[in-house]
């Protein structure tokens, strides 16, 4: 094999290596910068993730299979696309959500912007990789900032804590991908991901491709967050800073979309009638683990890590097809998803001062009382949530159920739909404590000063109605990537 | 002769000690890191030998790259450590039970 560098490969990554010169130029800036003067970081910040946006919606190739760049390690095709423009949205959504929080807290260091920007970094790569060594790369990146950033709070017992469980169980799922990723190599005896595709009906070591198949299966599941593997998920959620929280909760998600697009269906997808019941295993569990054991919690960032494990069930669904119409529709809920939760935990962020968290259900009795619109927004993620029409939720449900029934899994779609029936009961709980309790004191919430943080959560909020009503253009946009 | 098979043998065996150290461990969170350090190594061993057995270097330039991305994660690992250490000054597993539900 020899290797060539083509000069041209660099306009294919060309967001991405605007992106890293922007992170470090931000890097030596913030150095110089006093701590009042962190705005400066802040909206640099913006700056370079809306610049990356612009030059990714520039470069979207013509052809609808794509480019690839440096002997086929980078992928640049129609779903990196979708999936790098809603990691940077959402990337600076949880930005504009995290200021006033952080600033409250006298947490607002440089490196909080730094450490965001480096694991968008790594989120881009990953759902851009034909190769193994790029996921591997860009999980990383990802992962190690995101360690960081739960333990940012240094003074927080439960933040540290939170911190050492998600370390220990995230290199632990990144140490079982990696053994997969061997057992992969060493069965097809090449990394890259479309070769091994082409390969894998020619191997003789069937059982070093199971092997690596279970092991590649168990860390992606892990890194997503589906049971079994999801114990770290509820205590991270929990005992990170709520506006960390906004962001882990959100645009890992999209990427986590991406990776266990790009290994199982872009790597072993010829294997696909060994992977898809494994899938829908995780899909059940999922749904069950999560749903039941969210109507427990008396914490609201809790609740919504479990609900996070019940929506990534559902997202599984839109995989057990195998099809790229059950993926256009997993991706559209993966969107919808996270879309929503920004929503939710923008507003535990926007609710808490310094020195009150606001982040147990009963924090927000007669929230209607104190702060309608805010209320009002609250109860649209929730509705969202729970998948009521016609929120974006529900159309997103209604398509990966679809699907899930097109591929002939009509009994997974029941047990879906009953979950999700399940599920309804402890997202309305959060709207009846709202609505229908009375408050603690009828004071009305102190609401942040900081204008653009108020009007991004509303213009945020009002997209789930308008997603909802008007989700044609978007779902054109997924099925168009999956050329479906 | 030593063969491929031996070297695959030696790597599952790392990394069943790696997992074992994991769900057995009760006491050290140091331990954990040098769990997580067997276990990229059980995969190092993995790599190597599939290159040299299939002749194809692109798995030992994988190898660098894990060893480099092990060096960054042990120094967070170690970092959050000490993060716990000031906290609550204590390192053992059992006494990370704050966050439950």
């Amino acid at each position: 094999m020899t290797i060539q560098f083509n000069p041209a490969d660099l306009l294919v990554i060309l967001p991405e290596l605007v992106l890293l010169g922007a992170t470090c130029a931000i890097l030596l800036i913030d150095l110089f910068l006093k701590p009042s003067q962190r705005d400066i970081t802040h909206w640099l910040s913006i700056v370079a993730i809306a610049v990356t946006s612009f030059l990714v919606w520039r470069g979207a190739p013509e052809v609808a299979q794509g480019v690839s760049a440096f002997n086929g390690m980078f992928k640049h095709d129609g779903i990196s696309v979708v999936l790098k423009q809603f990691v940077l949205l959402t990337t600076g959504l949880s930005l504009f959500y995290a200021r006033n929080y952080m600033r409250e807290r006298s947490l607002l260091f440089g490196e909080f912007y730094l450490l965001i920007l480096f694991a968008t970094i790594g989120m881009m790569l990953l759902v851009s990789a034909g190769s193994l060594v790029i996921a591997y790369l860009g999980l990383e990146l990802l992962a190690l900032s995101s360690y960081a950033l739960v333990a940012l709070n240094r003074n927080s017992a439960i933040s540290a804590e939170a911190a050492i469980k998600y370390f220990v169980l995230g290199a632990l799922a990144s140490g079982l991908l990696l053994y997969g990723m061997s057992m992969i190599y060493g069965a097809t005896g090449t990394l890259d991901l479309a070769a091994i595709s082409a390969q894998i009906n020619q191997v003789e070591h069937r059982g070093w491709l199971a092997i690596g198949l279970v092991f590649i299966v168990s860390g992606v599941a892990f890194k997503l967050g589906a049971a079994p593997f999801h114990m770290w998920l509820p205590d991270v959620y929990h005992g990170a800073p709520t506006a960390i929280t906004v962001f882990i909760g959100s645009a890992p998600k999209v990427a986590a979309f991406g990776l266990l697009y790009r290994l199982l269906e872009g790597g072993l997808g010829p294997m696909s009638e060994h992977w898809t019941p494994m899938l829908a295993l995780l899909s059940v569990l999922s749904l069950a683990v999560g749903n039941l054991f969210a109507i427990a919690q008396s914490n609201l960032k809790r609740m919504l890590a479990y609900s996070t494990i019940s929506h990534i069930g559902f997202m599984l669904l839109g995989f057990v097809g195998g099809s790229p119409a059950g993926y256009s529709a997993a991706m559209f809920y993966i969107i919808s998803y996270t879309m929503t939760a920004t929503v939710a935990f923008g507003i535990i962020a926007l609710l808490a001062r310094a020195g009150f968290e606001c982040e147990e259900i009963d924090d927000f009795k007669g929230l209607n009382q104190r702060s309608p619109w805010y209320a009002a927004i609250m109860g649209i993620s929730m509705f969202s949530l729970a998948g009521v029409p016609p929120l974006f939720g529900f159309f997103a449900k209604l398509l990966v159920l679809k699907s899930a029934i097109d591929a002939g899994f009509l009994w997974l779609a029941i047990v879906a739909i009953i979950f999700a029936i399940i599920g309804i009961y402890y997202y309305l709980r959060v709207v009846k404590v709202m609505y229908f309790d009375a408050a603690a004191d009828d004071a009305a919430v102190p609401l942040p000063a900081d204008l653009p943080l108020r009007w991004v959560i509303s213009l945020n909020g009002l997209a789930l109605v308008v997603l909802g009503l008007a989700w044609g253009p978007l779902f054109d946009w997924c099925n168009r990537a999956f050329g479906v | 002769m030593i063969t491929l098979a031996h070297f695959l043998g030696l790597a599952a065996v790392l990394l069943c000690i790696a997992v074992a150290g994991f769900f057995i461990n009760r006491k050290n969170v140091i331990v954990l890191l040098m769990c997580i350090e067997l276990l990229l190594l059980a995969v190092n061993t993995n790599f190597i030998a599939f290159s040299r057995y299939l002749g194809d270097p692109s798995g030992q330039v994988f190898v660098f790259f894990i060893l480099t991305v092990a060096a960054a994660e042990a120094a967070i690992g170690l970092a959050i450590l000490v993060v716990l250490f000031r906290n609550r000054a204590t390192i053992d597993v059992t006494d990370i039970d704050k966050l439950k539900g």
